[in-house]
């Protein structure tokens, strides 16, 4: 119990200041987050806004870019074979692997996923068949025992999906119309509170869990009750093997965190017993920076720790974070391609008493990208507001010139909802850190849903029956009012399937894949949000325009399916801040929500919908026809809420205004925007491009809108990665809520970034 | 009182029409016919789109929040704005009473045409100076140099601030005589701000293609960057802020 991390030893002062509580929080003030759990009012009572600009920040040590180095070496191999290395035969648990380091005499936060850096684990709870495809592609064996084990005494969630899914469920899935569905990937998205662990240690968690797990004993043991005692007895359980997992790294997370070293370490603890345990599409980490600034800043004034060793702490922990790794079938890095894992960061905001957020550390975190050079992980997500310190939105500015690796999100549209201790989740899904989870829904198909509703609930490209059978549209020009109506019809439909789906996939992730560690750092009882999501929102829009501004005919096959159309005359298209498409786009969503709100949802959470993609714009385009705007089969959509590729002729502005026309309210879980500017297309110096990136910043959010990536960037740069790979092995671009290596992506994703709008001068 | 003029098309532009992100209104027709000119589609007046003044105040009125919280504003440019003079002041004196900054987008050849009420309401004059060489400038351009450097010196009489503007074209207006002369003109200028060194670049080269035009530079290469340091440099040798 009373042993230091064991890196800690070599700049402490010496005296040992005791492992009791009261030492632990010296010099800290506040009331109420002492008697509850409640780190946002830590937070609030201790922390110090910091209105300056960037001149304080440290370069890397020699220590740094030696660990750097030293697992940057492995990347290129990584690269080659895909997967560096797996243990196939271990289920990763929170204490299932024995330490593991990247250099030990030098590292100065400590814990892998597996015992070796980049060597990735298996976690079949979610699926046994995902883990066997997973080894197979990168060639490696399956292990027998976890084979027998998990195919004959342990079944999995993707086995439980698949014995609830109705026919109508399978045959939409099938057709891509409902599609990148978690029912055989572990779901993710949910950010549990790490700093709670720094903070509190975890006798301290484990006792408010007892107490809450005491408010269920008087309740009747209804279903709803009885599952929730024992996903309470597990979460105890996982907090538990978290404190044994520590102590194999020497560190006693049972007490709480004394100095700033302690403090990432025992939080980046939390977040490994994390990402030990889950395989989430996105593994976020929260809001850390603020709160590590308390611990920081004490650290300073108590002459513990310099500038340097304050930077040298924040860029270790980022090394950590930019190695995590997940085994992966080719399916699912079809659908998010480049090994993304959204370790999101979110970074300054304003709070609720006015005050910014914005600390020194919020600017360590974004100098990382200088001291190890720019990386798509973790995903720097930046709150914003045009409220934020002048200094602090100039350093964004050029950071975001300089690396494409930052997005950024409207702080004055979350603060409102999900309050001033919002964290990201995955690319836009904001939520209350540790007090909300969302059950995520991947998304529908809506340019799919149109050739539906033209062709009676037919598939375009098969002719199979996949929507139930309604009356086809028959005319030579598609009407208006008469496509409308069909559309409206399926999409009552197409809600109905989707909802109905997404309730049998969290019923079964929460039976067989539950996230016990990360539910044990948020309160009982948590707010869910059942996250449905849009895509082709550009596609759909623009056909509307089409038919409603232009004459749409239609060409069909002999069998009478719609298969493609020719457009007749010019029409208005989304993303050029013309309000006769971009309404069209703003009702689509409007009337899909509705329609999703009409369905009861497992757990009773609350419906929100994401215009977002990802990168499965490239899958979806591949598995839809000939659209009524004109584009071709298979051409892949625009990523997440992004007028289509080409069609934003008037500027990045008019573009971004089109897309802060979709209402948040209607789409609270985001709004995805990518952007990509010319380096010139910004201005001629950089003092003047980071200027005016501010000010299309401001501007934007100012209109409503929630999130842009901002890439700056050539379209020759990526051709010229596209030839010769080994000259960026660092190039990082912005591609939908998350970074990749460019180097990293499939041809085709690659082909489609290239093909997207570069906004020039 | 209502104006209405030919119009080409509007953007919103970053860092290229003045300061921040602007409501870039471009006007159809212009006197002169530059070498390298990149938007030929701009050149006649019949051209253009008969546009209102309300019209334009409309889409500039709808965008004026976002323009003054993104640093910007709005340029009139085109083709040649004093071509339309009337209805370029018109809009230029209805977005200063929105509080929107103003820039005039010109070459300055018809510079004569803007009384001092069009200035009064500008505050800042894009200025074009093709070459400082009469005799290349009437070979670029088929006017004359003359109008556009009065122009300039009235700018700085009356106090209206200029970004001069200077296209870089291999073997047309890379003469270092000519460049000196130019240098030396500006630093003269009280109210030049600084001055934009342009490589040129023959991205306008389609729309010839599509209008069926001849594109008189196309065997010209874009100037090599040491080239464009160098013009850079004969400028703040000056004292001239140089970009």
């Amino acid at each position: 119990m009373t042993r230091k991390a064991r890196a800690d030893t070599e700049t402490d002062t010496g005296t040992d200041i005791g492992t009791d509580t009261a030492a632990a929080w010296r010099g800290f003030t506040g009331r109420h987050w002492r008697e509850h759990v409640d780190v946002r009012d830590f937070i609030r009572a201790n922390y110090t806004p910091y209105e300056g600009d960037a001149a304080f920040l440290a370069g890397p040590t020699a220590r740094t870019r030696a660990v750097w180095e030293k697992v940057a070496a492995l990347f290129p191999e990584e690269r080659r074979r895909g997967v560096l290395d797996v243990d196939a035969a271990t289920p990763s648990t929170i204490t299932s692997h024995p330490p593991g380091w990247i250099d030990r005499d030098r590292e100065l936060i400590v814990g892998l996923q597996t015992d070796a850096p980049l060597k990735r684990a298996i976690m079949p709870n979610g699926g046994l068949r995902m883990v066997e495809n997973g080894l197979r592609a990168y060639g490696h064996e399956p292990d027998p025992f976890v084979t027998r084990v998990f195919g004959a005494y342990r079944k999995t969630h993707n086995d439980g999906v698949f014995d609830a899914y109705t026919a109508e469920m399978r045959r939409a899935r099938r057709a891509g119309i409902i599609t990148g569905l978690p029912d055989a990937y572990g779901r993710g998205r949910i950010i549990g509170d790490y700093r709670r662990v720094a903070l509190y240690g975890t006798a301290r968690l484990v006792e408010a869990k007892r107490a809450e797990r005491a408010t269920l004993d008087a309740l009747p043991s209804t279903e709803d009750v009885v599952r929730d005692r024992e996903e309470l007895a597990e979460q105890i359980r996982a907090l538990g093997e978290l404190a044994a997992m520590a102590a194999t790294y020497g560190c006693d997370v049972t007490r709480p965190a004394a100095t700033a070293h302690e403090a990432i370490q025992w939080l980046y603890l939390g977040f490994l017993g994390a990402v030990k345990e889950q395989n989430g599409a996105a593994m976020s980490l929260g809001r850390t920076s603020t709160f590590l600034d308390v611990y920081l800043r004490r650290d300073l004034d108590e002459g513990r720790v310099d500038e340097s060793r304050a930077q040298e702490l924040v860029d270790d922990f980022v090394i950590k974070l930019r190695i995590v790794r997940f085994l992966r079938t080719p399916e699912y890095d079809a659908l998010f391609s480049g090994d993304p894992t959204w370790v999101t960061e979110s970074i300054g905001g304003i709070g609720a008493d006015g005050r910014t957020l914005v600390t020194r550390t919020s600017f360590r975190f974004l100098q990382t990208l200088y001291n190890l050079g720019p990386a798509p992980e973790p995903n720097l997500t930046v709150l914003w507001s045009p409220r934020l310190p002048e200094g602090f939105k100039r350093f964004c500015a050029r950071v975001s010139i300089d690396t494409s690796a930052i997005q950024y999100e409207s702080d004055d549209l979350t603060r409102p909802r999900t309050g001033d201790d919002t964290a990201i989740a995955c690319c836009v899904s904001a939520m209350a850190v540790g007090r909300q989870m969302q059950f995520f829904g991947a998304r529908v198909n809506l340019a799919k849903a149109l050739l539906y509703a033209i062709n009676g609930g037919r598939d375009e490209l098969t002719g199979e029956q996949v929507a139930p059978e309604t009356p086809p549209l028959t005319g030579e020009f598609l009407e208006y009012d008469e496509l409308a109506t069909a559309f409206d019809r399926t999409l009552d439909w197409l809600a109905s399937t989707y909802v109905n789906a997404l309730n049998v996939i969290h019923y079964m992730h929460d039976k067989y894949a539950y996230e016990r560690l990360e539910m044990a750092l948020h309160d009982h009882p948590v707010h869910r949000t059942m996250a449905c999501g849009i895509a082709g929102l550009s596609v759909a829009a623009d056909s509307l325009a089409a038919v409603s501004y232009a004459r749409v005919r239609v060409i069909r096959d002999t069998t009478g399916l719609a298969v493609d159309y020719a457009v007749e005359g010019d029409h208005p298209t989304y993303g050029n801040d013309d309000d006769r498409a971009d309404s069209l786009a703003a009702g689509l969503v409007r009337d899909f929500m509705a329609k999703l709100r009409r369905h009861p949802t497992y757990r009773g959470a609350e419906h929100t919908q994401s215009v977002l993609t990802i990168t499965s714009n490239v899958v979806y385009g591949a598995h839809t026809g000939n659209t009524p705007d004109g584009r071709r089969a298979g051409t892949p959509f625009a990523p997440g809420a992004n007028p289509m590729n080409g069609r934003d002729r008037h500027g990045v502005a008019a573009s971004a205004l089109s897309v802060a026309k979709i209402p948040y309210d209607q789409a609270s879980d985001g709004i995805s925007l990518t952007s990509t500017i010319t380096p010139e297309g910004l201005g001629h110096d950089p003092t003047e491009r980071a200027g005016h990136l501010v000010g299309l910043l401001d501007g934007y959010m100012a209109a409503g809108g929630f999130h842009m990536n901002v890439n700056v960037l050539d379209r020759a740069t990526l051709e010229d990665a596209m030839a010769h790979p080994e000259k960026y092995p660092e190039l990082t671009v912005r591609v939908s809520g998350y970074a990749v290596n460019f180097v990293r992506l499939t041809p085709e994703q690659q082909r489609d970034v290239i093909s997207r709008t570069f906004h020039g001068s | 009182m209502t104006s209405a003029g030919r119009t080409h098309s509007w953007d919103l532009s970053t860092g290229v029409d003045g300061p921040g992100t602007r409501f870039a209104l471009f006007l159809s027709g212009c006197p002169l016919r530059c070498g390298y000119c990149a938007n030929p589609d701009t050149w006649h007046m019949r051209d253009g789109r008969r546009t209102t003044a309300d019209e334009v105040m409309d889409a500039i009125g709808r965008r004026a929040s976002f323009l003054r919280t993104a640093g910007g504003g709005v340029t009139v440019t085109g083709g040649e704005p004093l071509l339309q003079p009337a209805f370029t002041g018109e809009i230029l004196c209805r977005s200063r009473e929105l509080g929107l900054h103003t820039a005039l987008d010109t070459s300055g050849f018809l510079g004569a045409r803007a009384d001092d009420a069009l200035l009064a309401a500008t505050d800042l004059v894009l200025l074009d100076i093709k070459s400082f060489d009469v005799g290349a400038y009437r070979r670029l351009t088929g006017g004359g140099l003359a109008p556009t450097l009065s122009f300039a010196t009235r700018l700085a009489r009356i106090g209206v601030p200029m970004w001069i503007r200077y296209v870089l074209v291999p073997g047309w207006t890379d003469d270092p005589a000519a460049v000196e002369g130019l240098a030396r003109f500006v630093a003269g200028l009280r109210t030049a701000e600084r001055v934009d060194i342009l490589p040129f670049h023959r991205l306008g080269a389609a729309k010839y293609e599509a209008l069926g035009l001849p594109f008189p530079l196309r065997d010209t290469p874009p100037p090599d960057p040491a080239l464009v340091a160098r013009v850079r440099e004969r400028f703040r040798a000056h004292g001239v802020r140089a970009h």
